[in-house]
Order: C-alpha cells, then structure tokens, then sequence
C-alpha cells in the first residue's frame, strides 16, 4: 500500500478512536504520533525517552533489546511519552489493526499522566528538558573529557535511585509537620549568617524547634494534635543531652543524591549539575515504575473496550484477539501488569456495579457506580494502595497468584493464603522494590565521612552489589563511606575508604 | 481543549544514538575482556571450544552496580495457571558449568553479563601485547611456489584472455563520444586483455615442540594448564607463520613422541627424568625440522620434580637446542605439593635471551606466561 494512503487509514481509525475514548469520557492530551522504525523505537525504549543523553548503559539495554527483536523474541509496538502534547511512536510495519490497538491503548496511558495524582508533579516538558540537559552533558565531555564524564556519570546512575520522590511529589511539605526537610522553612524567620540564634541552624535548612509550634498553631485544631505534641515533647526529652550534639543531617535523609549535590565538598560545578540532571529525570521516571499495574492495567482495560467498539473484520478480530493475548500472557515467576491491572480494574467496575445487600447497608453502595469508581480509582491510587485495597481474596484465587522463594538451587512456592499474597506483593512494590537507604550521618567520626544506613525490613541487601556500589558512592563523596545494614540478623557496618571494601559487626 | 493528533513519519535514519552508545558498550566490553585476560585465557569454554566460531566470556565488571536486595533471600510473586499449592516447585536452578541453555533464564536475580565474542577477536586482544623476539633470518626464506596473479589490463594479449566487461565498456564509451546511444559493435582498438604477473609466495614454516612430564605428579590441572598454554601459542604462531606444526613429547624416565589426545589425556607414573624429553627432542630437529628451514619454538612443562643427578645434563641438552631454536621456555607448575625445585634453580645458570622460565600457580598465570615468552622487547621484559 501506498505509504500516503496508509497514513490516511490510520488517521480515519485515529478519528474513529479517538471519538469512542472521548464518548467514555478518557481525558487526554492533544497526540502527537510518530511512525517510527523498529531500531529507533527500541532506542528511546532503553532511554526512557528520545532526547535523553547517551551513556553506554543505554547501549547496553538497546543491544539486548534490539537484539532479542532480531530473533523475534520480543516486539514493543509503541512507545508513550508523559508529555503535553503526548508522543507515542508507534512501530513501522504494525499492521493497521495492530496500531488501532495500540492507539487505544496509548489513550489510556495518556488520561492516566494526566489524571492520576502522583503524576500531578511530573513536568510535561521533559521531552525538551531531557534534550537541554543531554547538550549540557555533550558540552562536559567536550570540556573535560569523555572518559571521565562518563565515569562519573557511572557513579551517579548506580545511585540514582536512591531519591525520594515522595517528598517531591507530595509537594507541600507543610501538611505533614513530621517529615521536615530543608525546602520547609520558606519563609520563616531564619535568614543566613548570624541571624539564628538557637543552635539548630545549619546548611540552609531550618529545624528549630520553634518552628514546629509555630507551624502548628496556624493549623486548625483537630482532634489529633496531640500527636505533634508527642513528637515533642520526645524532642525535649533529647534536649540535654542533644544540645551539645548537632547532628547533620538533622532527620536522616532519604535523597542522597540530593545530599550528595548539596554537601559533597569537592565536587565541581559540573558533576554537581550531572547529579542534579540524573535525580531530576528519576524523579520524573518514579511515579510511572509506582503506577505501572495500574498504568497498564488501565490501558489494556481501554483498548479492549475501544476495540470492541470498531467494526472489525474476521481477520482483524483474530489478529487483535492475539495481540491482546499476548499482551496478557502470565508467568510463573512474575506477575504481569497489563494482566493484573486489567483484572482488578474489571473486577472493581464489577462489584461497584452490583454491590452486595452489605455493601449496600454499610457504605450506603447504589448499583452502576462501576465506571466512576474505576476512574476515581485511576485518580487516587498508587500500585501500593490499588494491591491494598482492591486485591480481594477472590482475585488471589482466580488468577492463583502466589509467593515463591529460592530454597536451596529450587524456586518453590511458599505462600498461597491470599492476605499474605497481597501482604508479599505490596511489600515488593515498597519503594518500587529499592532497598530504602538513608544517610544517617554527613560529618561521620567528624571527619566529614558519610555514615548511611539501610532501614532493613527483613530483606537483606545483596553483598556482592552492595560492596561494588559503595565504591560509587565514595567517588561521589570524596571521603570514607559507611553503609549500616543488617546480614543474617546481625547489624553489619560496610566501609569504603578507597582501597578495598571492609566488613564489621557492630 | 484536547483531542487534536498529528501523524508523522520522518526521516530517521540520521539518528544514530542507540547504535552509538551500542558501538561503546561494546567498546567497554572488549576493555574489559582485556582487563580479564588472565582469566579468559585459561577459560574452559574456550581451551575445549572445539572450533566453535562463537565463546561466552562471563564479564563481571560491566554490570550495572547498585544497591539492591539479595534475590535468592526475597520472595516473589508469580502467577499459576490454576490449582497451585504451597511448597509447588516451579523450577530449578541450573548449576553452573553445565552448559548453558539458549535465552536468559527467567528466574529473578539472573542477570550476570556473558558477552559473545568470537575467537578471533578474542585472539586480537591477547595477541596484541605478544610479539616474536629473537628472529633470525633463516639462511633461504623457503620459496614455496611461483604463482601467477593477474592484475593488469592492457591493449594487447592473449586473445583467450579478453576482458569481455572492460571491452563492451570499451566501445560503449566510444559510441557515447559519438552521441549514439547503447552498444553496437566492437573495433581493435576497443579489445581489452587481463594479463599476469609474475610473484614468489614465500613459506613460513614454525615447528613448536610441546613437551611435557606426565610422571605420576602431573595430575589433570597441570596438563589443562599445559594445554592452555599449548592452545594459545599454536594459535599466536599461526597468525605469524603460514605452516605450524606442533610434535607431542610427553616423558617421564623416558621420553616417547604421542599423539595429541595421549598427550593431554594419558597419565604415566615413576619418576623424572627431564634431559630425557631434551635429548628426544634434538633428535627429532636433527631428523626433521632443519633449522634453517623451520623456526623452531621449543617448551617445556614440568613440576620440577628432577632426579638431581640429571640437572646438569639438562642444563648442557638446553644449551644445545638453544643453538636451533628460536625460543626455549621451561614452564613450572606450582602446585599445591610443591617444593622449590631443584630444575628451575639449576636453569638460573643458563642466561641467554632466547630461554624463558616461568612459574605456574594456577590458571590467571597462564597469560603472563605467554606474556613473558612472548615477549617482543625481551630487554625490558624483565
């Protein structure tokens, strides 16, 4: 077929999806669709995005991904970008049913960062944010050399997951007086230099205790306020014996990229901007690894009742009803997000529906309010709190999910009752599954070492990783860095000094 | 206000960054590979690749390194088709050094690196810091043949050898100058002719005398590292050498000439002799290989182990091959019931550029041993 007259089929089919999305009230941004080829799409899947700058790791999951579409093992078909307009890229040489599916399915994912509450903070300007920053990075190596950009950025990448995004998409730290952060004291009476004159005063940040029942007494009064009292009156307590101490950072801090930008004392300009370059597209890539069942989920959910909608042709159908198949298609050591997601969705529509004599009495439940939940639903949740709240005993049995573990050279399954499948599930999905590190010391023995700490939470860390990781943190550094943690129930100090990785019980 | 789209389709193929960044991963794993030479030599996929094309290098320095949890100690959640019951095994781990099934495994955790790469690359990257010391022209580069190569074009010749291609060009071109268009008839002067030259293909010949102690303390790890070692200088000779040929000399009291697999393979007991090895040795030269014909590398592998009463006899049987070859190496493996040896402190007598000792403790020593017997710039090498 003509290319051009292929190009107008797609657009009569978009017209056509688009109209249906829009009659099931799918709230999205203006498209942009980009017909691309197989190697140019399975480059901006190991980028994350078009625009992002070149490192060799994305080389390597290109190689890999490239490699296994050369042996036909895998096949993305399309590409979405959170952006505003939206980009999708969809892959040259999809038939014209395979791309109205994927078409469908990108609506989906585009109502989703649109709507969804923990994408409210994503800039939509990444496409062209990326770009700039990626032309930074090109003028560093320029500058300073090739290798040793790249080297450093190796060092950033091992740890850019270690932020914390959840401060940056809650936003307003003010609504939750217990976490305190630097970026809360806008405003308050505590200026640079010698103006603070309590000792609670350091790098920026403002933490004096004044500030927390000043912050409180412009709240209302709700009955739970003792509960900032509690934290207090503890803080007093600590008082004595605290003063003399001032602890940096003064709350352990989760980010330690941030830290790092901000308190590593040898760092230049330019490996300061890289940090804060990597951190900030972490931070724009977090709430899509925290959304991913209920992203896909959604979409897949779309798709199909946008399809069903198009007048297909026997042929059509069958090649749709394949894809989608394949979209959904199980595994025995991983749980599928197109497939889960669809499924919990479907089933919430379903029992909003039809509530129960007991849902009715009890939360006052009327039928047909299936459609609204689920979009309420696509607003307000996460992957954690979707799994809690709406992964009922029911699902666990239908889709017979599980939990399995290594035991010995054996993977077995451990647990089937359905409240510890959700309980195991959710835990994984903590933090998107990153081991949850903070530093707990920036000035450690007072030689300006960096003491951090794993909150463990009966994982422990993987060794051989955690003893070549620690390497990149004191690149970072410059000075020695200690990891605290916790191997086989005994609490374990890792150190890193430049030489040699060294192990201590403590 | 949403709702509008725009189909495009540009031009992509300007857009290079995935195929750069691959070219620099690949880059990094060939750095790295050369960082693990030590290692990847003595591998055994490769020694014992039987002329696979392709080898899997494990490449540890190239992950991603990060702070992470201990997957064999995490539980995971999976998905059943119906009816699965705690404590079902879904499946089981292979254990290393089976070979490896096709595709990566779909276990969690599985994820360390094995780059592809072929032996010949793999040879470039070893054979890189290797050179050949102590050439000597041998007295007539052996003249192998003459050949005949045709590489000229001219207007005259043999009418067998028109050049059917050149002359429709030819007389193509003429008629163009004409203005007439195609081809049509082909005049003398149009007629083009392939002739030859004349050219001298030289042979290089290199004979290496692989010699080995198969006495009862040479166990199968002696004789794999032996047989790296083997494996690697054959190959580097070929890259230097059109015609290598390799003689197989195992001994212990005595010396006898053995097949390849025999050699490797076959154990012998009782005690050592080594100038038997070296004596057998400069029979065959004198037999065969003429040193003026062949260059001839000559090495030894031993635990040192020697009668005492024999080391001077070696020590005067070195000397006479070091006469005819190019190089002489005496290898000494050190394994675990070694004992400072009395061969290898009686051959410190024998100072000559072309005899190399070395001492093998396990397998990462195999490389610098080539390294050092190789070595293109001996003065420096030490």
């Amino acid at each position: 077929m003509h290319p051009m007259e292929e190009k107008k089929l797609l657009e009569e089919s978009i017209d056509q999806i688009i109209a249906i999305a829009k009659n099931f009230n799918l709230d999205f941004y203006d498209m942009y669709f980009e017909i691309c080829p197989a190697e140019i799409i399975y480059s901006f899947g190991a980028y994350g995005m078009p625009t992002r700058f070149s490192h060799w790791t994305f080389g390597k999951a290109y190689h890999k991904m490239k490699t296994q579409y050369d042996y036909n093992l895998s096949r993305i078909y399309e590409m979405v970008i959170n952006s505003d307009p939206c980009y999708a890229f969809l892959l040259e040489g999809n038939s014209l049913v395979q791309n109205k599916m994927v078409i469908a399915h990108v609506l989906g994912h585009c109502d989703f960062f649109k709507n969804n509450y923990y994408f409210k903070k994503t800039s939509r300007n990444m496409v062209e944010t990326m770009s700039t920053a990626a032309q930074r990075i090109r003028g560093y190596e320029f500058k300073y050399g090739r290798n040793k950009v790249e080297a450093f950025i190796d060092s950033v990448i091992s740890l850019q997951e270690n932020v914390d995004p959840q401060r940056y998409i809650a936003g307003d730290v003010t609504l939750t007086p217990g976490t305190k952060y630097g970026s809360s004291c806008g405003g308050h009476g505590c200026g640079g230099g010698n103006s603070c004159s309590g000792n609670k005063c350091c790098g920026g940040s403002c933490k004096d205790k004044d500030h927390d029942s000043h912050s409180k007494s412009q709240q209302n009064a709700t009955p739970y306020d003792d509960l900032w009292d509690l934290d207090k009156k503890k803080d007093e307590g600590d008082k004595d014996q605290e003063n003399s101490v001032k602890k940096f950072p003064e709350k352990p801090e989760k980010d330690l990229l941030m830290f790092m930008m901000n308190h590593a004392r040898d760092l230049e300009e330019w490996q300061r901007d890289i940090i804060s370059i990597i951190r900030n597209e972490m931070l724009y890539f977090w709430p899509q690894m925290q959304t991913k069942i209920m992203n896909e989920g959604w979409a897949s959910y779309w798709h199909m009742r946008i399809i069903r909608e198009l007048d297909l042709d026997e042929e059509e159908a069958l090649e749709f009803a394949k894809m989608h198949a394949g979209v959904i298609q199980t595994s025995k050591y991983r749980i599928n997000p197109y497939h889960l997601g669809l499924k919990i969705f479907e089933d919430i529509e379903k029992r909003w529906d039809n509530p129960t004599d007991e849902e009715k009495r009890k939360y006052r439940r009327v039928d047909g309010q299936g459609r609204q939940k689920i979009f309420e639903v696509r607003e307000t949740e996460n992957d954690i709190s979707f799994i809690r709240n709406y992964l009922t005993e029911q699902l666990v049995e239908d889709l017979d999910l599980y939990l399995y573990k290594k035991v010995g050279y054996d993977w077995k399954v451990t647990d089937k009752d359905w409240e510890k499948v959700r309980d195991g599930l959710v835990r994984s999905l903590y933090n998107c599954g990153i081991p949850y590190i903070v530093v707990e010391d920036g000035d450690f023995g007072k030689r300006g070492e960096l003491y951090l700490k794993h909150l463990h939470e009966g994982i422990d860390l993987d060794i051989y990783y955690l003893e070549r990781t620690l390497p990149h943190v004191y690149k970072i550094w410059g000075r020695g860095v200690h990891l605290e943690t916790v191997v086989d129930n005994k609490k374990v100090l890792f150190s890193f000094a430049g030489e040699k990785p060294t192990k201590k019980y403590l | 206000m949403s709702g509008k789209y725009t189909v495009s389709r540009e031009d992509w193929s300007l857009h290079r960054k995935g195929e750069i960044d691959r070219e620099r991963h690949r880059e990094k794993v060939r750095e790295a590979i050369k960082k693990n030479l030590a290692d990847v030599v003595s591998e055994e996929s490769i020694i014992l690749s039987d002329g696979r094309k392709v080898v899997k290098v494990p490449i540890r320095s190239l992950e991603e390194y990060h702070f992470r949890f201990d997957t064999g100690k995490n539980k995971h959640a999976g998905q059943g088709e119906g009816g699965t019951k705690e404590g079902d095994l879904l499946g089981s781990e292979q254990k290393k050094g089976t070979g490896k099934g096709q595709g990566a495994g779909e276990e969690p955790g599985v994820d360390y690196y094995e780059a592809e790469v072929t032996i010949e690359e793999l040879a470039q990257l070893i054979f890189e810091d290797l050179g050949l010391p102590n050439l000597q022209q041998k007295k007539k580069p052996e003249l192998a043949s003459e050949a005949l190569e045709f590489k000229d074009v001219r207007k005259k010749g043999l009418s067998s050898n028109i050049d059917r291609k050149r002359t429709i060009l030819e007389a193509i071109k003429r008629n163009a100058l004409k203005g007439k268009k195609g081809f049509e008839n082909i005049s003398r002067d149009d007629l083009r002719f392939k002739t030859w030259d004349l050219t001298f293909k030289y042979e290089s010949s290199a004979v290496v005398l692989a010699m080995m102690d198969t006495s009862g303390s040479m166990g199968p790890y002696e004789k794999y590292i032996a047989r790296s070692f083997f494996f690697w200088m054959v190959r580097f000779l070929r890259t230097k050498y059109q015609n290598v040929k390799i003689v197989f000399l195992a001994h212990h009291v005595e010396a006898k000439e053995t097949t390849e697999e025999e050699f490797f393979t076959k154990g012998a007991s009782g005690g050592t002799r080594c100038s038997s090895v070296y004596k057998l040795a400069l029979d065959i030269i004198e037999q065969r290989y003429n040193p003026q014909d062949y260059n001839i590398y000559a090495f030894h592998f031993s635990d040192g182990d020697n009668l005492s009463s024999d080391n001077d006899k070696c020590i005067n049987y070195v000397s006479e091959l070091l006469k005819v070859c190019n190089l002489v190496g005496y290898g000494e493996i050190e394994g675990p019931y070694y004992i400072s040896s009395t061969l290898r402190s009686a051959f410190k007598k024998i100072i000559d550029p072309k005899f190399t000792c070395v001492g093998i403790k396990d397998k990462a020593d195999v490389y610098p041993a080539l390294k050092k017997f190789f070595n293109p710039n001996p003065q420096t090498g030490l």
